[in-house]
């Protein structure tokens, strides 16, 4: 893992940018990597040594902080707030939400909108950016550790 | 006044790109710009803000050391350096201004709470939030 070149870098940062600026939107490799300007083999590997994590596990982590923002600051129903944020099922978006989040959709929402809040003074964007989940392993890995402690559960691959 | 901030810097992947960039696009102005072989000191300031100079400078030996430079510069082009924030009279006029010579926006104009942003990034990486002054 040396070092990369900034012009490289600053062209992966492009394709992270155009996740920010839509994460509800499908983002293959192919998509991303066009973006940047490298190849699809290129893309993947550069663009987790420059972010620390797999492109696709970046748009979770920004579609989940983007459904955890709805939740709390509208009154949306949670199936608009999963079609919205990317999911083509609910079942799916509140499987992968408990996994990343440790609680459902609505469980957050009740907490959330309990709690007094002091961030209006903060732009909006460095917000939602404290709150983006910190998604150093895979959900499936997530998943299977808090499976061990309860006797097991299904394995998924996880997909945006 | 006479007490305050005077110079803020940015550490910038080029120095002729970056004032091109401040100049050229945004309507900045040059303050300083001084060489001493490889060093330049560089910096701007916004039109209607004399106090305040922006320095444009490129980390390099000997004010660091070579491996620092280049993590700075990584740095840098990942978009990690703090946010930076520019208010101006009327986003959407100005949004339209900018992106027609060539500033790369990363969020277009959105209005929330009361208030109208969008973001852009110089050649470098780094981050701006253009924000409408408040009335």
């Amino acid at each position: 893992m040396g070092s990369q070149d900034p012009r490289l870098l600053r062209r992966l940062l492009r394709a992270k940018d155009r996740m920010d600026a839509a994460s509800h939107e499908e983002w293959p490799v192919s998509r991303l990597a066009s973006v940047s300007g490298v190849s699809e083999a290129h893309f993947a590997r550069s663009f987790k040594h420059a972010f620390g994590l797999p492109p696709h596990r970046y748009l979770l982590t920004r579609r989940i902080e983007r459904a955890k923002a709805l939740l709390r600051d509208t009154d949306l129903a949670v199936t608009e707030i999963a079609f919205q944020t990317g999911w083509n099922s609910l079942g799916t978006f509140g499987r992968i939400f408990r996994d990343i989040t440790g609680e459902s959709p609505s469980e957050l929402r009740a907490r959330e909108q309990r709690g007094p809040h002091q961030l209006e003074e903060v732009p909006h964007c460095f917000v939602s950016a404290a709150h983006r989940p910190d998604l150093n392993i895979a959900v499936s890995e997530k998943r299977r550790r808090a499976a061990e402690g309860n006797g097991g559960g299904p394995d998924e691959k996880e997909v945006p | 006044m006479t007490q305050g901030v005077g110079v803020a810097g940015l550490y910038v992947h080029d120095q002729d790109e970056a004032l091109d960039f401040y100049v050229g696009k945004l309507g900045f102005k040059v303050h300083t710009d001084a060489r001493n072989g490889d060093y330049r000191w560089l910096t701007v300031q916004h039109p209607d803000q004399p106090s305040l100079q922006l320095g444009l400078f490129k980390p390099q030996p000997p004010t660091v050391d070579e491996a620092t430079a280049q993590t700075l510069s990584e740095i840098v082009a990942k978009g990690a350096m703090p946010p930076l924030l520019l208010v101006v009279d009327d986003c959407r006029a100005s949004y339209e201004q900018f992106r027609s010579r060539g500033v790369e926006f990363t969020q277009e104009p959105i209005e929330r709470f009361g208030n109208v942003d969008a973001n852009f990034r110089d050649p470098s990486g780094n981050g701006w939030k253009m924000i409408e002054a408040r009335a």
